[in-house]
């Protein structure tokens, strides 16, 4: 699987907050992705799990708290002693080494789907025209889509398109990739086929880190399980301890909901 | 009323009900409506052939001289070029307006609304005065020393004043157009690109504004046919474009002056006629990907209404 990163890397989070207003999203957060294992953060909506990710990749930036991917400071730098922002073309390089992949899909509806692949590798400098589209090809090939390469997106099923944003998201090789709920715009049928390509990117040692109420997922795939409840993490462990035998009250109520 | 509803013809028996042919409904109405109007477009057409007040053999006359060909040209000219710098104009003032600097934000806001206050006769009418207030332009320091004159008066020729008049004018209706297309591109767009870490050029360039163009093409081509007609304002700054053209010979032959005006009409429907077609195509290259079927050309859309005609009086025959 030489196709998928360069390296894996671990994820840090560090007393992680967030507000918008007197609204408190995330309320002190921390969390270690190792690298090369899966994390799956489960919880109800609201509870901070999508801004938690937004934040690792900084699309959101934390009012307190830092993180750090394979142990470089993403968005901020140490300067004599202290952390200064960086610029955008700086946040925008670290970004292209985090792959993100969206609840909506958000793939370019005017480009094709090998276009929508190989665009990123080309833009940010990574690989020539011939090389990223030769890479988009094989990654196509791996998320099973190597026959719709000249369609545009919206003319594809959901399920086709979140492996499409799949694959776009591994052309940057990048050292740990998120995903905000990949399922959960995807009629039932269509879950199946998405969390295959999950699983095969999980045995070959990419870090994930995943948002999802897939819970049947969470303990077929992940190596931890995150629950997180009004924007702080409530309990960590193995599916083992955090899905079948939750000591906490709140994680306990949550999952006799869902399961 | 129990024996009006047994039905006067026996149904039909003899075949299934999977083999009978359902007539289909009648519309007399249609065909009245459509004989109506297409009488009273008739009359307008025989009025206006037969008036002898439209004089069409002056027309005719008139139509190719070159002192209309010439006007003609001087109209393409400035269409052409205030329509590219108004377009490259609202570009800019719609990133300004969008951007997140506060000063230039306000800068772009007091533009648009400056320009859209001013009537653009009194826009042309002021340049066409400037060299007056300003007798030369010069490049420096600001309030400070300067290391380049212009004089003013070799500077703006009348296709210049012209040409700057409408590019200002049209940059601050062509600003809100851009403004609206970037707007109409879904944020998750911007957040795309953003998390695949793309060059903030290159988002713009490659991503979000090739989408916003389904959206700008139908309202600037719409100001774009406006300008063709505002044209016709540059010859109160002593400029002789299409219309200048008809109002001078207008007034050198004033027993002309009907046909003088059927003929700028004429060209500026063939004008605006041709900026409608090309505006199809454009609009159907940029919708690729948004519709999962591009719509039919004329050419494929009058083939496929002919072999649908042919196929329903072959239906309508076989009954």
């Amino acid at each position: 699987m030489s196709t998928a990163t360069a390296t894996a890397a671990a994820v840090e989070v560090r007393d992680v907050h967030k507000w918008y207003g007197a609204h408190r999203v995330l309320d002190g957060i921390d969390l270690t992705v190792p690298a090369g294992e899966v994390t799956v953060v489960i919880g109800p909506s609201g509870s901070g799990k999508s801004t938690l990710l937004r934040v690792v990749n900084h699309l959101e930036r934390p009012e307190i708290g830092q993180v750090s991917l394979g142990g470089e400071l993403i968005g901020v730098r140490r300067h004599r002693g202290r952390l200064r922002e960086l610029s955008e073309r700086q946040i925008l390089a670290q970004r292209s080494r985090i792959g993100f992949v969206f609840q909506n899909f958000n793939l370019f509806p005017h480009l094709t789907v090998l276009d929508n692949v190989a665009a990123a590798p080309v833009a940010t400098g990574l690989l020539r025209k011939p090389e990223a589209q030769e890479l988009a090809r094989t990654l196509l090939g791996r998320v099973g889509l190597a026959d719709r390469s000249g369609a545009y997106p919206r003319q594809l099923s959901g399920g086709q398109q979140q492996r499409v944003a799949i694959a776009r998201a591994l052309a940057l090789k990048p050292g740990v990739i998120l995903f905000d709920e990949p399922t959960s715009a995807l009629d039932p049928e269509l879950v199946g086929e998405v969390l295959a390509v999950i699983k095969d990117l999980a045995t070959s040692g990419t870090t994930l880190l995943v948002v999802t109420h897939e819970i049947g997922f969470a303990r077929e795939v992940a190596d931890r399980v995150v629950f997180m409840d009004g924007g702080r993490i409530v309990e960590q462990g193995t599916p083992e301890q955090v899905l079948d035998h939750p000591r906490h009250p709140r994680t306990r109520e949550f999952l006799s909901k869902v399961l | 009323m129990s024996e009006t509803l047994v039905p006067v013809v026996p149904p039909d028996t003899t075949r299934p009900l999977s083999a009978q042919r359902v007539v289909p409904l009648r519309h007399p109405g249609r065909w009245i409506t459509g004989a109506v109007v297409l009488v009273l477009v008739a009359q307008i057409a025989h009025g206006l052939a037969t008036n002898p007040f439209y004089q069409w053999d002056r027309f005719q006359y008139w139509f190719l001289r070159p002192v209309i060909t010439n006007g003609l040209v001087v109209t393409l000219e400035v269409t052409a070029y205030s329509a590219v710098l108004g377009l490259l104009g609202g570009i800019v003032l719609a990133l300004a307006r969008l951007s997140r600097n506060l000063v230039l934000r306000a800068a772009s806001w007091v533009y648009v609304w400056l320009f859209r206050s001013v009537p653009l006769i009194v826009v042309l009418l002021f340049l066409y005065n400037f060299s007056a207030l300003y007798r030369t332009v010069s490049l420096g320091v600001p309030f400070g020393p300067a290391f380049w004159h212009f004089d003013e008066s070799k500077l703006a020729t009348d296709l210049v004043v012209a040409v700057v008049g409408l590019s200002l004018n049209e940059a601050a209706y062509a600003a809100e157009v851009v403004r609206a297309g970037i707007l109409s591109v879904d944020q998750g767009q911007h957040e795309a690109s953003a998390a695949l870490g793309l060059p903030r050029r290159y988002q713009f360039a490659r991503i979000v504004f090739p989408q916003a163009l389904r959206a700008i093409i139908p309202s600037y081509v719409n100001q774009l046919i406006g300008l063709v007609k505002s044209t016709s304002l540059v010859f109160y700054v002593s400029l002789l474009d299409l219309f200048g053209s008809v109002q001078s010979m207008g007034s050198t032959y004033p027993g002309d002056i009907v046909p003088l005006l059927l003929v700028a009409t004429a060209w500026y429907v063939i004008l605006t006629s041709v900026i409608s077609v090309v505006q199809f195509y454009v609009e159907r290259h940029y919708s690729r990907g948004a519709l999962r079927t591009l719509p039919p050309t004329p050419l494929q859309r009058l083939r496929a209404n002919l072999s649908a005609l042919r196929a329903r009086v072959r239906r309508e025959t076989a009954i």
